[in-house]
């Protein structure tokens, strides 16, 4: 079982390699949406690369009002 | 005529393949255009399934198959009108594009879906009215209309519940909720997964071995296995007039045209 710690930074660095950003550039407390800008269909991929990464569904609705990479790791985390 | 390169799509006849291309920036939405330009395609592909094994329906457009019924061209175009002439615009409407889908769906040939990315609302409808699903482990599908005070108007309902379990039709309806390509293979959505930007490929190679059959019996099958369910989307038709009418569908429209949110499918 990973713990909170471990998720947060798997979520950092799936973050990074999908926006093609240096290792190391993203930080937990992070406003995704501020630092990386993306749209609709770039939160849409995130979404499923993290599914996919960790094997889970995570449905919007639980996700959304979420903007920063701790948070989302915790609902990731819930559903480990 | 054996190919054709639209506004909004393009196609291509080739060795019994037929090769359905939605691009039509930003996200393939479905109006008035793209309509327009699969009326011509059910036309002509209607003329050309004697020689068809297969159609294989895909998109151009990156991190999209469609995003569904153009929205912001329907607000636009039924903001203005009169209570009466707006329900007999979207009637027409809806009217035109089931009769699309329902060609597509009893086409004597094998229709394929492959599908990448964002397949939500009529894009899934679309995508509903073939028989083969192939995803991109990437795709993500959903039926968001219920955030407009609507329902999915293009056959979307009854063609799910023709395919799939309630429970996951349900799911999928009354939460507005996005669902990932295994997900949707696990539910029986999909046919088969493909890696990331694999689907087409795969498609085509589906395709091939599809059109090793006998024509004959690859026709009666389907027709045996896949009923269109023409009674139910006739009163989908009805009750998605019977909601459009309601203000409340006007207002959750505007809403949506003037969100730059990230999850506006949501409300």
């Amino acid at each position: 079982m990973r713990t909170l710690e471990q998720t947060t930074q798997e979520v950092l660095d799936l973050a990074a390699k999908h926006f093609q950003l240096p290792a190391g550039s993203l930080a937990p407390a992070d406003d995704f949406f501020k630092k990386l800008g993306i749209d609709s269909l770039q939160t849409l991929e995130m979404l499923s690369r993290i599914e996919n990464h960790f094997g889970i569904e995570l449905p919007d609705y639980e996700v959304q009002g979420v903007s920063d990479f701790r948070t989302l790791a915790e609902r990731i985390q819930s559903r480990l | 005529m054996k190919s054709f390169t639209g506004k909004t799509l393009r196609w291509e006849w080739r060795e019994g393949v037929i090769e359905l291309t939605l691009d039509h920036a930003p996200a393939n939405e479905i109006g008035s255009a793209m309509l327009a330009e699969l009326e011509q395609f059910v036309v002509a592909s209607g003329a050309l399934a004697p020689e068809t094994s297969v159609c294989i329906i895909s998109s151009a457009r990156k991190s999209v198959f469609s995003a569904g019924a153009d929205l912001r061209e329907l607000y636009r175009g039924a903001a203005p009108l009169p209570e009466k002439e707006r329900l007999a615009g979207i009637r027409n409407f809806l009217e035109r594009i089931h009769a699309v889908l329902n060609k597509l769906d009893a086409a004597p040939f094998v229709t394929i879906a492959a599908v990448h990315g964002v397949c939500f609302g009529g894009g899934l409808e679309l995508a509903l009215a073939c028989d083969i699903f192939i995803a991109d482990k990437m795709a993500r599908f959903a039926f968001p209309e219920l955030r407009l005070g609507l329902i999915p108007g293009f056959g979307g309902i009854p063609r799910l519940k023709r395919d799939l379990g309630n429970a996951f039709v349900r799911d999928l309806l009354f939460t507005g909720r996005t669902v990932n390509a295994a997900r949707a293979q696990a539910v029986g959505l999909v046919a088969q997964l493909a890696g990331e930007g694999e689907a087409l490929r795969i498609a085509r190679s589906t395709a091939a071995q599809i059109a090793k059959f006998d024509a004959v019996t690859r026709a009666a099958a389907k027709k045996f296995i896949k009923p269109v369910p023409h009674d139910e989307l006739r009163r989908e038709i009805d009750l998605f007039c019977e909601l459009f009418a309601r203000p409340a569908v006007m207002a959750a429209l505007k809403k949506f045209v003037e969100d730059s949110g990230p999850m506006p499918y949501l409300p």
